[in-house]
This record gives C-alpha cells, sequence and structure tokens, in this order.
C-alpha cells in the first residue's frame, strides 16, 4: 500500500515535471521525484542504494542541473508542432519494455534467478569469508572488487569528460585579443 | 549580495562541520551499517558544494583549489588499484586481501577500508571537480576565477 501510493506520486511528479514550461520548477520536482525513489528502496529494504539514491539523485544532480540553468535560460522553448516520428518512436519504445516487465520474476519470488545463483552463498559464508557484517559491502568491495574498481573508473573518466569538454581555459582577451578555441585543458 | 543571506549563512555554518563528520563516520562505518565509500565521497563533496552556494565559489576554491579536487581524483583510483597491484606483490592474485595481513579476515578488513577509501577519495574529488567546472562557466567574465581553472 505504501509503494503504490509511492509510486502514485512518483508518477504525478513525472507528468507534472511533462506539463510545466518553468525548468527551475522541473529541476526540483526531478529531485522530489528521486527523494520518493529513494524512499521506496527504503521500504523495499535496499538501505545502501535508497542512500545513494538519495545523495545523487536529489542532492547532487539538483546542484548540478541547477548550475546548468545558470548557464541557460529557465523557460523551456514551446513547439507547437507534434513530431509524429519521436512520438511512435518512444510509444513502441515504451511498450517494448513494459512487456518485458511481464516476464520478470515478482518482487520477493524465492525462485527468483537473483535469489537461487550466488546470493546464498554470499549471505551463508561472507560472515566466515570476508568478516564484515554489511553483506552488501563485502560483495561490493571483496567478491565483486573488480567490477567496483571498474565502476571508479567510470567516475574517474565522467569527472575527466566533464574537465575536457567544458573545463577549457580561457585565453585571456586582453593578452591575445582572440579566444583561442584549442585552448589547452584545464 | 551574499552578506544579506544571514540565516543561510548561519544555517551552513552550522551544518557543514556535522555533514563532514557524517561523511567521515559513512566511509569509515561502511563495514557495518549503510554506506560505504560512494555515498561517503558525494556526503563530503556536498558539503563543500553547500559551502561554495552560499560563500560563494572563490572562497570553496581557496579552500580546496580545483588542482587539489583533479588529484584526489586520480589518487582515489590510484589508491583502488593500487591495493590490487600490492596484494599481487604479496604473492595473492589482483584484489584477492587475504594476504595484506596475516590472517584472511584481517585483511579482508584492511583492503576493504583501503578500497573503499579510494572510491571515496575520486568519488568526492569527481564531484567537486564537476561542480567547479559548471560554477566557472557561470562565472566567466571573474578574472580570479579564470586564473585557477
Amino acid at each position: 500500500m505504501i509503494i503504490i501510493s509511492l509510486l502514485f506520486f512518483m508518477t504525478a511528479t513525472a507528468i507534472s515535471m511533462l506539463w510545466l514550461r518553468d525548468l527551475f520548477a522541473v529541476v526540483m520536482l526531478s529531485g522530489i521525484y528521486s527523494l520518493f525513489a529513494a524512499v521506496i528502496y527504503m521500504v523495499m529494504d535496499a538501505v545502501d542504494v535508497a542512500f545513494t539514491e538519495a545523495a545523487v539523485g536529489a542532492g547532487i544532480s539538483t546542484v548540478l542541473m541547477l548550475g546548468t540553468l545558470a548557464l541557460t535560460k529557465s523557460k523551456e522553448k514551446v513547439h507547437k508542432k507534434i513530431a509524429y516520428g519521436p512520438l511512435a518512436l518512444v510509444l513502441i519504445t515504451g511498450g517494448i519494455l513494459v512487456y518485458g516487465t511481464l516476464d520478470m520474476p515478482h518482487y520477493g519470488d524465492a525462485n527468483a534467478p537473483i535469489h537461487s545463483h550466488v546470493a546464498s552463498r554470499y549471505i551463508e559464508k561472507s560472515g566466515l569469508e570476508v568478516g564484515v557484517p554489511n553483506i552488501v559491502t563485502s560483495v561490493l568491495a571483496s567478491y565483486r572488487g573488480y567490477d567496483t574498481l571498474g565502476e571508479t573508473a567510470v567516475v574517474f573518466t565522467a569527472a575527466i569528460g566533464v574537465l575536457v569538454i567544458i573545463g577549457r581555459r580561457k585565453k585571456k582577451r586582453k593578452k591575445t585579443g582572440a579566444v583561442n578555441d584549442g585552448g589547452d585543458i584545464a | 549580495m551574499m552578506h544579506q543571506k544571514s540565516v543561510l549563512r548561519v544555517v551552513s555554518k552550522l551544518l557543514i562541520p556535522p555533514i563532514l563528520l557524517f561523511a567521515l563516520y559513512v566511509q569509515f562505518h561502511g563495514d557495518f551499517g549503510p554506506g560505504g565509500g560512494f555515498q561517503a565521497g558525494v556526503i563530503f563533496a556536498a558539503a563543500f558544494i553547500l559551502y561554495g552556494l552560499i560563500f560563494g565559489i572563490a572562497n570553496a576554491r581557496r579552500t580546496v583549489p580545483a588542482s587539489a579536487t583533479r588529484t584526489m581524483l586520480a589518487l582515489g583510483v590510484l589508491l583502488y588499484a593500487g591495493t590490487g597491484v600490492w596484494t599481487m606483490l604479496l604473492g595473492g592474485e589482483f584484489l584477492d586481501y587475504n594476504y595484506l595481513a596475516s590472517t584472511p579476515i584481517a585483511g579482508q578488513h584492511l583492503g576493504i577500508l583501503l578500497v573503499e577509501l579510494g572510491v571515496g577519495i575520486t568519488v568526492a574529488g569527481a564531484m567537486m571537480s564537476i561542480f567547479y567546472t559548471f560554477a566557472a562557466q557561470t562565472l566567466d567574465g571573474d578574472e580570479d576565477i579564470e586564473e585557477e581553472v
């Protein structure tokens, strides 16, 4: 019941984000959407995921979106023509995704593949092998240490990408007379 | 302009030290409770981003320079991969923490601590670098900012 009402609020937030033209309100609503998602993860006992969603989705990305908003206009341009091609593409993709969820195991199904593969081994043995009370941490940092190294490299690459694309050092106009596009990377 | 927002200034001054402390708690208590390097890094960066939003980007850059955030970015990945190389030098496989200490359990504890610290440092560095870069775009006309970007 809690999850259904939370999902209702999430849907309402998403639809109002679609209707609003004021981008500041849209950014705020996307933060609220992330908070609802975090609460749903919390209800599902995925505390670590909820933590990350609240910190990244509701916190940092809202700030970054506001920073982007300061660079652009805060009103969305209104397009009067309806683009039928993209609309059809979105509807078909969405339909396929919904069709795909029909095959997914029910929430809490004990026979679901994620519960029958290696999860039981982690639950039984991680206390003896790793000795860390939080199984999420022992899976993340020890059993799946390679994956987490890859994730850290992804975060590193993302930040480097941002620095390369918009973090260029601007040549001073007073000295050079013109902005050099090929300025060195800051 | 900034001097008039006294409520924001006072509240953020009260909040920033507990946020940093909470980030350290999440970082080093991740083995026992929810959390870990990623969440801690984000919370740690959030404290500095809050500082930058309230007291101005120039002050935030004076506290943690952009070069320091970029160093953190690389340092975390190096610490993570370096832990793996260290375990190889000690005779194990890459990221096999059992070889780090006298007993496998102690080795696992040390390994997880180092690796999570690496994740935390990289994530905090990444978030602060991205924030600084976005903020520098907004304040393009400011000469002081351009010097340090």
